[in-house]
This record gives structure tokens, C-alpha cells and sequence, in this order.
């Protein structure tokens, strides 16, 4: 878990330019969010955990925080594990 | 690192080769003449697989890398950019609905359009709406288990006879993408003729009134229409009009080779004069680089890397200027027989001025990525060294 948050935290911070982000910061609220960059973070998410982001998951609390994306990933990778 | 195609990727180009010139590069003028590709080419295509290029084969489809998916565009790029442009919108939305399909969406349509049995089409850009995409100005009113769709899209490539459209509008105020059958009550179809290249692409304007489509055609998300459905078929797009533009600079440069190699004025062939020289450098040097950087492009979106989107646009950014670039100088090369339909320099120039056009225009390019690499200076991962 805390590798995760570490390179999650990692990917977001540098493209919000090292802002101070908190595992609960809605990085949609401070507004550096573009459609380049969410893509971006589909893709590297996809990557670093080896899953597949689907349909189902485009919400945007999925992506609102460091937190969230933690438990998107958690949830796709039990679902992988189960399949 | 190593640069070089694969023993499997140097057959595919091998094959793709045969094909346009076989199928394509006999009849390329004359479909750029009458404005449409023939029926016939399409099932040949279709035959082939080259329609469901982009497709897994679980889904029927060729299940290429993207590097061999470019070489594919660029062979058939290098033989008629229309022909590529049906490639480019039929695998937009085959990639979207692959990407971001219901599971449902995903059974009905990716067997049919990997085999060609359909034929899609991208339905953005409207007559007020071209860079400003997300401004799209039609709408989809929920009604009960469904949207009216109420609208005008232009310039729709292959418009003209694609089964089923990609259809980008405002549900609400929020871009939201739908799937728009052929069929569809209050769907109206016109052609769009008269074009300055790419002419055989079958342009369509789609008027939407009160297009009555179910909940279960809405395609990934409401809101999600523009930042994530579009953006992955545009990011598509790009690469395949990036390699179908080193298509046509090659197919300049080997125009050009044959030309000089003949033509003879002032007791010399023309490839013996220094300014024809510096010409065909330019052209050569460009075409090649232009063909790096879509490999570079290729290989970020085989790996998955975050990077491959801003790769992409720096491919087609550079392979449209140098299409373009090129096929002026074909034609200057060429001097009146250059601006005649005996030559196919004219042709190669009018398409590539709607490369700098389609998929984002060249000042578009040139605004995004200054704009995307500071956003990704910070960024580990290849694309940004």
C-alpha cells in the first residue's frame, strides 16, 4: 500500500510541480488537471500496476486523490486476482 | 537500443507494399478524380485485415504493434491519403470502442469492424467547431432510457458511407460520446464535394434531428466524451496521419529520384544540378526523420508509456510540415509537368496540405507541445530525455 501511495504520490507531485499534495488533496480542485494529463495518468496507472482501466471505472472520484487511486487500483487488482 | 523492424514487422511492410501496389497506386488518381474509393478496395482491404488493424485478434482483428500498425499506414499513406484516411477513422473508433466499450459495445461491434463488415466514422468537428473541440455545439437530451441527439457535424471523413458514427455532443453541458447507426431515424446524410485533396476521403455533413439513441450507446462515461474518449481516438488519429505523412513524403522522394533521373535540361539530368540536389537532401533527410520519430512514437505507445501521447504529436506535428515541405518541392521539381494530372506530385501536394490541417492543425501542434513537454520536464520516463 504505502509503495503505491509513494508512487502515485511520486507521479502526481511532479506534475503538479512538486505542490505539497496530502494522500487526500483533490488534485481536480487545484486545477492542474488537463485532458492531456488525464490520459497520462490512465496510462501510467495501467503501467505501474499492471491493470486495466475500463468503461465502468471512468469516474472521477476514481482519480480525485492519491487515496483514490489507491483503492481503484486495489479494487482492479483483487478483481484480476479473482479472474 | 537498437533500431531496427523486427524479421515479422519487415514482412507485414513487405505485404503492405504488394498491396498498394497492386490495389492502390493503379486507381489512386482516378479516385481522387471521381471523389470516392471504390467498394471493391474496401472489401480487398477487408480481406486482408488491414480494416481491423488495430483490433486484437480475440476481437478479429490483426492484432499488430503499433509500430507495424504505422507501416501499414504508411505504405498505404505512400499509395492514396484517402485510402490511409479510412484506415484513420474506421481505427479511431475501433480503438475507442476497444478501449472504452461496454462489454456489450464491445461484443456487437469490434467482430464487425475488425472484419469490415461496418465501416465507422468519427464524428466531431462541426461548421463552428474545429480546434475549439471541446465547444461542440450539438446536444443529447436525456429522454427516459435514451438522448435526442440534435446537431450538425461537417467534414466527416468517409461520412459519405460509414454504418455507424462516433458522435461527440453536450449532454447537459458535459461531452459525452454515443454510437449513431447509419439508420437512425433523423440521421440525414449529405456528401461534401469539391475538396483540395484527399479528395476520395467521402466527405459527409451529418444533420441530427431528434436522433432518438438508447442510454447503452453512450460510449465510456458522461463528462468522460472529450478528456478521455476523444482524446484516445485523436491521439490515434495523429499517428496514423503522421505515418501516412512520411507515406506521401516518400512517395515524393521516389518521384522525385525517377524524374531527375531522366529529365535533362541544360545538356544535365536535373539530379546533377546542385539546387535540385539540395532539394531532394531536404526531402530525404526530412522523410527520414519524420519515419524516427513515429517509430519513437510507436514504440512509447507498445510499452504503455505515459509519454507516447506528446510523442505523438511531435510525430505528426514534424511528418505533416515535411509532407507538405516535400510535395511543394516534388512539384517544383517536376515544373509543369508537376501541376498536371499526368503527374501524381500535384496530388501528393493538395493531401498534404490537409495533413497540416486534420487531427490537429500545425499552430495547435505548435501551441500543445510547448505546452505538454513543461508540463512533462518533470516527468521521469523516456519521452523526456
Amino acid at each position: 500500500m504505502d509503495e503505491q501511495k509513494i508512487k502515485i504520490r511520486t507521479f502526481l507531485s511532479k506534475h503538479l510541480r512538486n505542490h505539497d499534495l496530502s494522500d487526500e488533496a483533490d488534485i481536480f480542485g487545484l486545477g492542474f488537471v488537463n485532458s492531456l494529463f488525464a490520459m497520462q495518468l490512465v496510462m501510467f496507472v495501467e503501467r505501474e500496476f499492471g491493470i486495466t482501466i475500463e468503461n465502468e471505472d471512468l469516474d472521477i472520484e476514481n482519480f480525485r486523490s492519491v487515496n483514490a487511486i489507491v483503492k481503484l487500483v486495489d479494487k482492479k487488482a483483487a478483481t484480476l486476482a479473482e479472474a | 537500443m537498437k533500431i531496427e523492424l523486427t524479421p515479422k514487422q519487415k514482412q507485414g511492410r513487405e505485404a503492405f507494399r504488394a498491396f498498394a501496389e497492386q490495389e492502390i497506386i493503379p486507381y489512386a488518381d482516378q479516385w481522387d478524380e471521381s471523389e470516392q474509393i471504390s467498394r471493391d478496395l474496401i472489401e480487398k482491404m477487408a480481406l486482408q485485415g488491414y480494416l481491423g488493424a488495430v483490433l486484437p485478434e480475440r476481437s478479429g482483428g490483426m492484432g499488430l504493434d503499433m509500430i507495424t500498425c504505422g507501416l501499414l499506414n504508411e505504405e498505404v499513406g505512400r499509395a492514396c491519403s484517402s485510402v490511409r484516411s479510412l484506415l484513420t477513422v474506421h481505427g479511431m473508433v475501433s480503438l475507442v470502442l476497444q478501449r472504452w466499450g461496454s462489454p456489450e459495445q464491445k461484443e456487437v461491434w469490434l467482430p464487425q469492424l475488425a472484419s469490415g463488415a461496418r465501416i465507422a466514422a468519427f464524428g466531431l468537428t462541426e461548421a463552428n467547431v474545429g480546434s475549439d473541440a471541446k465547444s461542440v455545439e450539438t446536444t443529447a437530451t436525456p429522454s427516459g432510457n435514451s438522448y435526442l441527439l440534435n446537431g450538425r457535424k461537417k467534414w466527416i471523413t468517409f461520412g459519405q458511407i460509414a454504418d455507424v458514427f462516433l458522435i461527440f455532443a453536450q449532454s447537459e453541458g458535459k461531452p459525452t460520446a454515443f454510437l449513431v447507426e447509419r439508420k437512425t431515424p433523423g440521421l440525414v446524410i449529405n456528401p461534401i464535394r469539391g475538396m483540395l485533396g484527399v479528395r476520395a476521403s467521402m466527405l459527409a455533413e451529418l444533420r441530427l434531428e431528434d436522433c432518438c439513441i438508447p442510454a447503452s450507446n453512450l460510449v465510456g462515461q458522461v463528462n468522460f466524451g472529450f478528456s478521455h474518449v476523444a482524446a484516445t481516438a485523436l491521439d490515434y488519429g495523429r499517428y496514423s496521419v503522421a505515418w501516412g505523412c512520411v507515406g506521401i513524403g516518400q512517395a515524393c522522394v521516389e518521384a522525385c529520384l525517377r524524374y531527375t533521373n531522366v529529365r535533362r535540361q541544360f545538356g544535365a539530368y536535373l539530379r546533377e544540378h546542385q539546387l535540385v540536389q539540395q532539394m531532394l537532401t531536404e526531402m530525404i533527410t526530412n522523410v527520414k526523420a519524420a519515419r524516427l520519430l513515429c517509430y519513437q512514437a510507436g514504440y512509447l505507445k507498445d510499452v504503455r508509456d505515459p509519454g507516447a501521447i506528446t510523442e505523438t504529436s511531435i510525430a505528426k506535428y514534424f511528418a505533416s510540415r515535411t509532407a507538405f515541405k516535400a510535395a511543394n518541392d516534388a512539384v517544383q521539381i517536376h515544373g509543369a509537368n508537376g501541376c498536371s494530372s499526368e503527374y501524381k506530385v500535384q496530388r501528393y501536394l493538395r493531401d498534404a496540405k490537409i495533413m497540416e490541417i486534420i487531427e490537429g492543425s500545425t499552430q495547435m501542434q505548435q501551441i500543445n507541445i510547448a505546452r505538454y513537454t513543461c508540463q512533462e520536464e518533470m516527468l521521469d520516463g523516456p519521452a523526456a530525455r
